[in-house]
């Protein structure tokens, strides 16, 4: 059974693009024929952040358009082996492709693939409405401040609204020294307030800019607690029971110290 | 135990609480879909309904939606309120 699954925030800026690149990644270094779907047609990103803008010959307009056929749209990722990318035009604007063409396009797809992941644009217009029209299941993301949970919380009516009910929060760029402080808000209130299963938590991390700098994706570096947190995630889309990494180790000499006399968690 | 290390130093005004509380409101106000002109509609048509039997003060007259915690659960939940003051009671004399 083949999944298609939308990542998605409403706000925009709080790492879409880098969860669809590394947890299509995870999922395909599990063994699994996976397809990223870039829909934000006009702004497409998911290219670069995955290091094969070079080549881009067709689009998902081109599909829809019948200018081609879906294979020749679909980028091999070389480095992974049953990773492809299908690229969004870049020169058209967000209602190119309707939500039909979407469901049609996805249960094309579904065909030939294990799951279609699919990078949703920021907003709440038809960018948002096309990209979600042929999701079985929704992912969104969220950081922790007041601005992106909000956005989160509206999206997750509106999904429901569309009636995409398999919902699941991954919030990201953690700052777990912060959260101690009291500066940042804490995992579980943000569970709490959106009131959705929690799928995934994602510190933030400085690799995370390096190696989307080098085109490659955070889970290929093994060094990477944000790329084992994504990894962690795709375990979990397959049905997995994974511990919650443990943000709270090491991160510096007052938690050593903490740790040292018993006042860790 | 973190928290209890938080109490010692009497450092209440986190700015993650802050946040946390703020957003509390601020999505119930969004999931209600409450705008400012509906509220005004609601306060329009109470202060007509209540002026009908007590001289009310509807310059004074404030209503909101905000949270309070339930006993049971300690869970924060969406309360609407009005505060509405009394200008005459019978015998009082207007002024």
């Amino acid at each position: 059974m083949s999944q298609v699954i939308v990542i998605t925030s409403g706000k925009g800026g709080v790492g879409k693009t880098t969860t669809t690149a590394n947890i299509g990644t995870a999922l395909s270094l599990l063994g699994n024929k996976v397809v990223l779907l870039d829909a934000d047609i006009g702004l497409r990103n998911l290219d670069v952040v995955m290091g094969l803008e070079n080549r881009i010959v067709y689009d998902i307009v081109d599909v829809v358009e019948g200018r081609c056929r879906v294979k020749q749209a679909l980028i091999k990722d070389k480095r992974y082996e049953g990773l492809y990318l299908m690229p969004a035009a870049q020169t058209r604007d967000k209602d190119a492709v309707s939500p039909e063409q979407m469901k049609k396009l996805c249960e094309q797809l579904r065909e030939d693939f294990d799951y279609i992941v699919i990078d949703c644009p920021a907003g709440i217009e038809q960018g948002f409405k096309n990209a979600i029209a042929g999701a079985d299941r929704a992912i969104v993301i969220a950081t922790p401040e007041i601005s992106a949970v909000r956005d989160a919380d509206r999206i997750i009516g509106m999904l429901e609204a569309h009636e995409v009910r398999d919902q699941a929060l991954v919030i990201n760029r953690v700052r777990m020294n912060m959260v101690k402080r009291g500066d940042m808000m804490a995992i579980e209130d943000v569970v709490d307030l959106l009131a959705i299963d929690l799928i995934g938590v994602v510190p933030d991390d400085e690799l995370i800019v390096t190696t989307t700098n080098r085109g490659e994706p955070a889970v290929s570096d093994g060094n990477s607690l944000a790329g084992m947190a994504f990894k962690n995630i795709a375990s979990r889309i397959e049905g997995n029971e994974v511990d919650f990494l443990d943000l709270d180790k090491n991160n510096g000499f007052v938690d050593k110290l903490r740790t040292m006399f018993g006042f860790g968690n | 135990m973190i928290n209890a290390i938080k109490n010692l130093f009497g450092n209440k005004d986190q700015s993650g609480d802050v946040a946390k509380d703020r957003l509390q409101l601020l999505l119930i106000h969004d999931r209600m879909n409450c705008s400012t002109e509906l509220l005004e509609m609601m306060k329009a048509d109470i202060v007509a309904v209540i002026s009908k039997y007590v001289d009310i003060d509807d310059e004074e007259f404030d209503i909101e939606i905000s949270t309070m915690e339930t006993d049971e659960t300690h869970k924060k939940s969406p309360v609407l309120s009005a505060n509405i003051p009394i200008k005459n009671i019978k015998n009082q004399k207007k002024k």
